[in-house]
C-alpha cells in the first residue's frame, strides 16, 4: 500500500522511460527508499537502527567474501590459514578484525533494533508478520554468527561448537544421535568445520532474503512512529529521500565512528583470549563461554541447575530456545491498543526493568557458573519469562493508557518539544522522557 | 485464550527456574564456602607500560630487537615461533644480510629431504622460512620437559588475557612457595606446594607450572646496544617483542585507524549539516 499523496515515479530521460517499461527497477528503488516512500515526520534516532542492521550486514558480507577467498576449513590448518589472512594477506587483518567486530556491532545495532519495537509496539497490528519476519533474521543471525565464531578454530571455537551442539544431546532418546549427524562426529572435527563454514557462507544470502521480506511487509502499512498513532494525512508524513536518507547517513557516520574505534583499536576487547590458541580437543578451557552476543541465552540456559521431571540440561534447553521463540507470539500476548510504550505508564516501567534485566542476563552469562552468578541468573531468568509471559497479558488487560494524541501532525506541532509528552499531559509531567528529536 | 495459554507456560519457566534458585540458595546458606587457594593466591598482572600500548602505539625496534635476543638465546631452546618467518625480522630494523645470516646461523635446522636420496635431512634456515619448532613433534617436546608441552610463543600476548604484562609478570614472578605469603600475611598451604618438576609463580593461573624459572640472573644476556641486560628489563623485552610477533601489523593498524576517524568525524560533520539542511523549516 502507498498513501495517495506520496510522489510519483516519472521519469522524464527517454531511456529511463524506456527502461521503466521494460523493467520497472528504478521505479521499485524510487518506492521503497526513495521520494515514492512516505514515512511519518517524527521519528527519532532509534529509527536509525535498522539502517544500521542493513549496513552492517552488508559489510559482513563483504568482509566475508574476501576473508573465504583466503580461508582453508580444514582442522588441522583452520588455525593457520586465519593467522596468514593477519600476517601475510594485503590488509587481511583489518578485513578479519572489521569481520570480526563487525558481528558484535551487527548484534549491537540488532538488539537496539528490536529494543526499540519492543517500547513502541512495533509488533502490533498490522505489522505483526514485520516482527515475525525480524525475530526470523534474529534466529537466522545468531545461527549464523555461532557457525563464525567456529571457524577459527581457536579453544573458544572447538569447545563453544562442542557445547552448543551438545544442547541437542539433552534431548531424550534421539538427542545423541541428532548431535552425531549434526557434527557429522563424534566431536567436532573436519567434517563439523567444513558444513559450518559451508552454512557460514550461505546463510547471510538467506538473510538478507528474508530481510527484504521483512522490509516489503514494512511497507505495507509504512513505518510506525513513536506515537504510535497511524498515518492520517500528508502533514503527518515527509519523503523518505531526501529526508530520512539525510538523517540515516548522519547517523550512519556517527555510529562507524564507533564501530572503527573499536575495530582499530580495541580489536581483540570484544573476543576471548583463549581464541588464539589453536583447538585443542585434549584440553578443556576454565572456562567456556560464547561471544559476548549470546550471554543473555547462555545466563538462561545454565540457570537451570535442579531436575525437575524434565532434566535440568532439557530445561535449560527449552528455556533458551523459547526466550527467542516467544517473541513469535508477542504481538496476540500484548493486547494493548496502545502501540506506543509513551502512553503506557505501568508497561513503560516494566520495560525498563526488562531492559535492566537483560542486561543483568548478559554480565552473569558471561561469569563462570559459580555462585552468586547462578543464583542472579535464576532471578534474571525468572523475570525475563515473567515479564512477557505474566505480566505483559495482564498490564495489557488492566493498563490505564494516557490519551494519544490526534495526529502524529498535532503531537509534532501542539507546541511541546518532546514526542513522549502526550497531547494534553504538561510537560514536565513525564520524567521518564526518552530522548527524542 | 493466546493470553492464558503464555501465562500456564510462563508460570512453568518461572517455577522450573523458582525451584532451581530454591534449592541453590539452601546450598549456598547451608554449605561452607570456601575460597580456593587459586582465590587467594593467584595475581593479576602487574601493571606495566609498553610503546606499544593505545591508540598512539608503536613499537620501539631497540626494544623488539634486545627482546629477540632474549628470545633466540633464552626462550626458543624450549619455545617455537611457528607463525613468524625470519624475512619478518626485517620489519624489527634488520637489514636484508643480517636477516639472511640470522636465518643461517639459527641453532635448530629446517626439516628437509636429502637431494640425493630422498632420505629426511635439516638444511640451514633460508628468510622465508618459519621459525623451526624446537622439538619435531609434540611427544618429542613432552619427553625432552617432564611430560609439560613448551607453547609456541607466536600468539602469546594475545592468548593471554593482559598479554604483555602477563609474560613480563610471569617471568619476573617465580617465588620460593616455602617462604611466600601472600598481601594477607598466608602461607601456601601444603597441597598447593609445588610438587615434582614444578615451580611457584602467582601469576600463574593455577599457581604451579612446569616451566623453570627462565631469567635468572642479571646479565644473562649481553645486549649489542650497550643496554644494562636487568631481569626485570630482559622480561620486558622480551615481552616487547612477543607483542610483535602477536600483532606485527599494530603500527599500521593504528596509523589507518586514525586516519579512518578522521575521515569519519568529517563526513558525521559534513552529513550532519546537510541533514539539518534538508529538515530546515520542517517541525520534527
Amino acid at each position: 500500500m502507498s498513501f495517495p499523496w506520496a510522489k510519483q515515479y516519472e521519469p522524464k530521460h527517454p531511456l529511463m522511460q524506456w527502461f521503466d517499461q521494460r523493467l520497472p527497477l528504478p521505479r521499485l528503488v524510487f518506492n521503497s527508499v526513495g521520494p515514492g516512500y512516505v514515512v511519518p515526520r517524527n521519528l527519532n534516532y532509534f529509527w536509525n537502527f535498522a539502517v544500521l542492521a542493513g549496513f552492517m550486514l552488508v559489510e559482513q558480507i563483504v568482509t566475508g567474501i574476501i576473508l573465504a577467498m583466503h580461508y582453508a576449513p580444514a582442522g588441522d590448518i583452520a588455525f593457520q590459514s586465519v593467522e596468514h589472512i593477519m600476517r601475510d594477506v594485503n590488509q587481511g587483518w583489518m578485513m578479519r578484525y572489521l569481520h570480526a567486530n563487525g558481528a558484535s556491532f551487527f548484534f549491537i545495532v540488532t538488539y537496539i533494533h528490536i529494543f526499540r519495537g519492543l517500547y513502541y509496539g512495533s509488533y502490533k497490528a498490522p505489522r505483526e508478520l514485520v516482527w515475525m519476519l525480524g525475530v526470523v533474521i534474529l534466529l537466522l543471525m545468531m545461527a549464523t554468527a555461532f557457525m563464525g565464531y567456529v571457524l577459527p578454530w581457536g579453544q573458544m571455537s572447538f569447545w563453544g561448537a562442542k557445547v552448543i551442539t551438545g544442547l541437542f544431546g539433552a534431548i531424550p532418546l534421539v538427542g545423541e544421535p541428532i548431535q552425531t549427524w549434526l557434527l557429522g562426529g563424534f566431536a567436532p572435527d573436519n567434517a563439523a568445520l567444513n558444513r559450518f563454514f559451508s552454512l557460514h557462507f550461505v546463510l547471510p544470502f538467506v538473510i538478507a532474503g528474508v530481510v527484504i521480506l521483512h522490509i516489503w511487509a514494512l511497507h505495507i502499512p509504512g513505518s510506525s512512529n513513536p506515537t504510535g498513532v497511524d498515518i492520517k494525512t500528508p502533514q503527518d508524513t515527509v519523503p523518505f529521500h531526501p529526508f530520512y536518507t539525510a538523517k540515516d547517513g548522519f547517523g550512519l557516520f556517527l555510529f562507524l565512528i564507533f564501530f572503527c574505534a573499536v575495530t582499530f583499536f580495541l580489536p581483540n576487547y570484544l573476543g576471548h583470549a583463549d581464541n588464539y590458541i589453536p583447538a585443542n580437543p585434549l584440553a578443556t578451557p576454565a572456562h567456556i563461554v560464547p561471544e559476548w552476543y549470546f550471554w543473555p541465552f547462555y545466563a538462561i540456559l545454565r540457570a537451570f541447575t535442579v531436575d525437575f521431571i524434565l532434566s535440568a540440561k532439557l530445561w535449560g534447553v527449552l528455556a533458551m530456545f523459547a526466550a527467542i521463540l516467544l517473541l513469535f507470539f508477542l504481538p496476540w500476548i500484548d493486547r494493548s491498543p496502545v502501540r506506543s510504550g509513551n502512553y503506557r505508564p505501568r508497561f513503560k516501567q516494566f520495560f525498563w526493568i526488562l531492559v535492566l534485566d537483560v542486561l543483568v542476563l548478559g554480565y552473569v552469562g558471561g561469569k563462570p557458573a559459580e555462585e552468586p552468578y547462578v543464583m542472579i541468573s535464576q532471578l534474571a531468568t525468572i523475570y525475563y519469562f515473567a515479564h512477557f509471559l505474566i505480566i505483559l497479558p495482564i498490564v495489557s488487560k488492566f493498563e490505564k493508557t494516557l490519551p494519544l494524541p490526534n495526529s502524529i501532525a498535532e503531537s509534532v506541532l501542539h507546541g511541546e518539544k518532546k514526542e513522549s509528552a502526550p497531547y494534553g499531559i504538561q510537560a514536565g509531567g513525564n520524567a521518564q522522557a526518552v530522548p527524542a528529536e | 485464550m493466546v493470553r492464558l495459554i503464555a501465562i500456564l507456560v510462563g508460570l512453568g519457566f518461572v517455577g522450573v527456574a523458582a525451584w532451581s534458585l530454591l534449592w541453590g540458595a539452601i546450598a549456598y546458606v547451608s554449605e561452607p564456602h570456601e575460597e580456593t587457594a587459586e582465590h587467594r593466591f593467584h595475581l593479576y598482572p602487574k601493571k606495566v607500560s609498553f610503546a606499544s600500548d593505545g591508540p598512539l602505539g608503536h613499537f620501539d625496534r631497540q626494544q623488539l630487537q634486545r627482546g629477540f635476543q632474549v628470545y633466540k638465546e633464552v626462550c626458543a631452546a624450549c619455545h617455537g615461533l611457528n607463525l613468524v618467518a625470519f624475512r619478518n625480522l626485517a620489519d624489527l630494523g634488520y637489514t636484508e644480510a643480517e636477516v639472511k645470516a640470522i636465518a643461517a646461523q639459527w641453532q635448530i635446522e629446517v626439516p628437509s629431504i636429502n637431494e640425493q636420496t630422498g632420505e629426511p635431512a635439516t638444511r640451514k634456515a633460508i628468510p622465508a622460512d618459519k621459525f623451526p619448532n624446537p622439538y619435531a613433534n609434540e611427544v618429542a617436546a613432552r619427553a625432552a620437559n617432564n611430560n609439560a608441552m613448551p607453547p609456541d610463543l607466536s600468539l602469546i600476548t594475545k592468548a593471554r588475557h593482559d598479554g604483555p604484562a602477563y609474560t613480563y609478570s610471569l617471568l619476573t614472578g617465580y617465588r620460593d612457595a616455602a617462604t611466600y605469603r601472600n598481601e594477607k600475611g598466608e602461607a601456601l598451604p601444603a597441597e598447593n606446594r609445588p610438587g615434582q618438576g614444578l615451580y611457584f609463580n602467582p601469576y600463574f593461573p593455577n599457581l604451579n607450572l612446569a616451566m623453570p624459572p627462565p631469567i635468572t640472573a642479571d646479565g644473562q644476556v649481553t645486549y649489542a646496544d650497550g643496554t644494562p641486560a636487568t631481569r626485570d628489563q630482559m622480561a620486558k623485552d622480551v615481552s616487547a617483542f612477543l607483542t610483535w610477533t602477536a600483532e606485527p601489523f599494530l603500527e599500521n593498524r593504528n596509523r589507518t585507524g586514525w586516519a579512518v576517524l578522521v575521515f569519519l568525524l568529517i563526513a558525521t560533520v559534513l552529513s550532519y549539516m546537510s541533514y539539518r539542511n534538508i529538515w530546515a523549516g520542517y517541525k520534527h
